[in-house]
């Protein structure tokens, strides 16, 4: 990509880009939240969205989450222009969006939370057999460290509730998982726990992208690093062919990518 | 099998669960802040105890028919406010809404004469349509639940006034299929055993079949010694309440028992079984939560409140029924209160998301048998009130104490 912006994907450009959004404007009143973003995700791609507090970060998550439509811009799914108006809208396409606050349902157990909203019935009746093994056959893949499926979630660790939320985003077959924050609340181990689950999610071909404060989780984990700076796009970096200063002096804006439009991923 | 080491989901638990690790877990549980019903037995035991202990009558079959027989209505009637409260939500109106369903249903039969039938519906109808009203209003403004039914408490009081006109009382001819039905209805010995076997019967196949398939799932699955005593068991507490019912002149199961009991069983399904009671419980633990995983949640409020409604629609026909007429104070007094003691003395959380059908049908054999234990003593109501008010704050202190040490032991 020579830089953000300038390429308009056609279909068959990029057969395995699945997200690709271009020119994303949203205002909330007076204050421009983001402003021309631009932001590919490619199948078994872990992309990170860093940037300071205020970058747009979380309003650009809510857009792809369909919490907030977009004021300008253009999202393409599999190159077919695609509005998001509705979180409806976004599930249908195949994002899966696991939260910061991950929104479990606390009192209900772990085969209950990954099922919820979309339980399996057997003749009109909870189907727990079915929904129990593949509950375990979900969480085997994802080498999570859960031990019963029976206990509710507030008795699991943060890791292991991080785990969950993932889980249960994968139960509706997505494309994209989004993170947000996966890792701000854990400890090292859960950490670690969690990165080794998005690289099982990019080991599926999902196009993940991971929003996060914590440069040492992103570059230990993400293939494209996209910085964001007061709403607009500033860099763009190879995870693997930059340090965690450039990224660094990208987020705080001690160097400006905006214009150059940092280092080509393609 | 929640102490045992740690295991990563490689491995789930295949092997059965033995006696032994049904009872620990179950320890394990209760520590935990998990009780269930186990309170509200122990509660029932007590009281039984101390009442048989002061006067044999108490236990005598007769007695014990008259205090089924006393609990079906505001039994009824609690089940709504299970339901309610596993939302965290109250009904406050649930005994003027039934003092209402009453009012129909004596003056639709005697005054205007029309056919029993209708009569039934008109009075049930009113139950949902208030309830409708209710979850409208509280899922379109956010009126709190507590307030806008104690507004429908007075306005359906007012409605019941209405309704009875200047009759004030009215009374249900004694040979009124109704009537029959609420006071000399009783379901025969060999049908009531009928029953019973088929019910257990019905679950012991269930059990079976659940534990086959669980094994050929690879699960964890009951061992053929749990299924049995718990089939066992079930089946022993069914038949000696029939049995023993029908001892010594004891008239058995009432028709109006009988459909309390159902009412309760149906409940239970509902709730344990179906996708609306998954939705239930988690719109009780964590509304966002489940929002977010696309359950319609102001639809599962507004079922709930007309469900609750409904509930005390049909406790209200069923105490006409009994009582065989209605008037002005048809409903009132304690009788709400009574409802929700009975929800919340059988173990129904108060913070929602925790509680079970069957608390309407124990807590309401609790409030029953202290107002029949204290009658047979001679004492009056000014001492029920007071048994019943320690009681229902023993409750919520059980509740709150297991729900802090569920969060202590990180299972809120």
């Amino acid at each position: 990509m020579p830089g953000p912006a300038l390429s308009v994907a056609r279909p068959d450009e990029h057969p395995d880009r699945i997200l690709s959004l271009r020119g994303i404007t949203k205002r909330f009143g007076a204050v421009r939240a983001l402003t021309g973003v631009d932001l590919d995700v490619h199948v078994g791609e872990v992309v990170a969205i860093v940037g300071d507090n205020g970058a747009g970060k979380s309003t650009l998550v809510k857009i792809l989450a369909g919490v907030h439509p977009a004021d300008g811009g253009s999202i393409r799914f599999f190159g077919q222009l695609t509005p998001i108006d509705s979180p409806t809208d976004s599930l249908d396409l195949g994002i899966a969006t696991v939260f910061q606050d991950l929104a479990l349902c606390d009192s209900l157990d772990v085969v209950s939370n990954l099922w919820l909203g979309r339980e399996l019935t057997r003749a009109g009746a909870l189907d727990e057999v079915e929904m129990e093994k593949r509950s375990w056959g979900l969480l085997r893949e994802l080498h999570a460290r859960i031990t019963d499926v029976r206990v509710p979630v507030a008795s699991l660790s943060g890791g292991q509730r991080q785990t969950v939320a993932i889980a249960r985003s994968l139960i509706g077959d997505p494309h994209v998982v989004i993170l947000d924050e996966p890792t701000a609340a854990l400890g090292v181990s859960q950490t670690a726990e969690v990165l080794n689950l998005i690289e099982r999610l990019r080991d599926r071909g999902l196009g993940v992208i991971l929003v996060s404060h914590n440069i040492a989780d992103v570059l230990a984990v993400a293939d494209r690093v996209v910085v964001l700076r007061l709403g607009r796009n500033n860099g763009e970096f190879r995870a693997s062919e930059t340090s965690s200063d450039a990224l660094i002096a990208a987020i705080t804006g001690a160097m400006d990518h905006s214009r150059r439009g940092g280092d080509d991923p393609e | 099998m929640r102490q045992g080491p740690r295991r990563v989901a490689e491995h789930p638990d295949t092997a059965a669960r033995t006696l032994p690790e049904l009872v620990s877990s179950g320890v394990v549980r209760a520590r935990t802040g998990d009780l269930g019903v186990a309170p509200v037995l122990i509660g029932l035991a007590i009281l039984w105890t101390v009442f048989t202990a002061l006067n044999p009558v108490f236990l005598s079959p007769t007695n014990l028919v008259n205090l089924t027989m006393q609990s079906a209505a505001t039994g009824v009637i609690a089940i709504g406010i299970v339901l309610l409260l596993l939302i965290g939500e109250i009904d406050l109106s649930v005994g003027s809404v039934s003092g209402l369903a009453g009012a129909i249903l004596a003056v639709g039969s005697v005054q205007l004469g029309l056919p029993l039938p209708i009569v039934l519906l008109a009075a049930l109808a009113c139950g949902p349509l208030i309830g409708l009203v209710y979850g409208l209003l509280y899922t379109r403004f956010g009126v709190p639940g507590f307030v806008l039914t104690l507004a429908g408490l007075l306005a359906a009081l007012g409605a019941q006034l209405q309704v009875l006109g200047t009759a004030g009382s009215i009374t249900i001819p004694f040979d009124s299929a109704i009537v029959q039905f609420g006071q000399q209805l009783f379901v025969p010995a060999w049908l009531m055993y009928t029953i019973d076997a088929a019910v257990v019967a019905l679950v012991a196949w269930r059990l079976v079949a659940e534990a086959r398939r669980r094994a050929e799932a690879g699960l964890a699955a009951r061992s053929t010694a749990a299924i049995a005593l718990r089939v066992g068991a079930l089946a022993l507490l069914l038949f000696a309440c029939s049995w023993y019912l029908h001892q010594d002149g004891g008239r058995g199961v009432g028709a109006m028992v009988l459909l309390f009991v159902i009412l309760v069983a149906g409940t239970h399904l509902l709730l344990t079984r179906t996708r609306f009671g998954r939705a239930v419980y988690a719109v009780g633990g964590s509304v966002e939560g489940a929002r977010r995983a696309g359950i319609r949640v102001a639809r599962v409020q507004i079922s709930l409140f007309v469900l609750c409604s409904t509930f005390a629609a049909i406790g209200g026909i069923l105490a006409a029924a009994r009582l065989a007429g209605a008037n002005q104070s048809s409903g009132g007094g304690d009788m709400f209160l009574n409802a929700i003691a009975a929800a919340v003395i059988g173990g129904t959380s108060l913070f929602g998301g925790r509680g079970s059908a069957f608390s309407a049908l124990l807590g309401v054999l609790v409030l029953t048998s202290i107002s029949l234990g204290l009658t047979l003593l001679s004492l009056d109501s000014s001492v029920r009130y007071i048994v019943t008010g320690a009681v229902l704050v023993l409750a919520v202190i059980v509740d709150s104490v297991s729900r802090r040490s569920r969060a202590a032991a990180g299972r809120a």
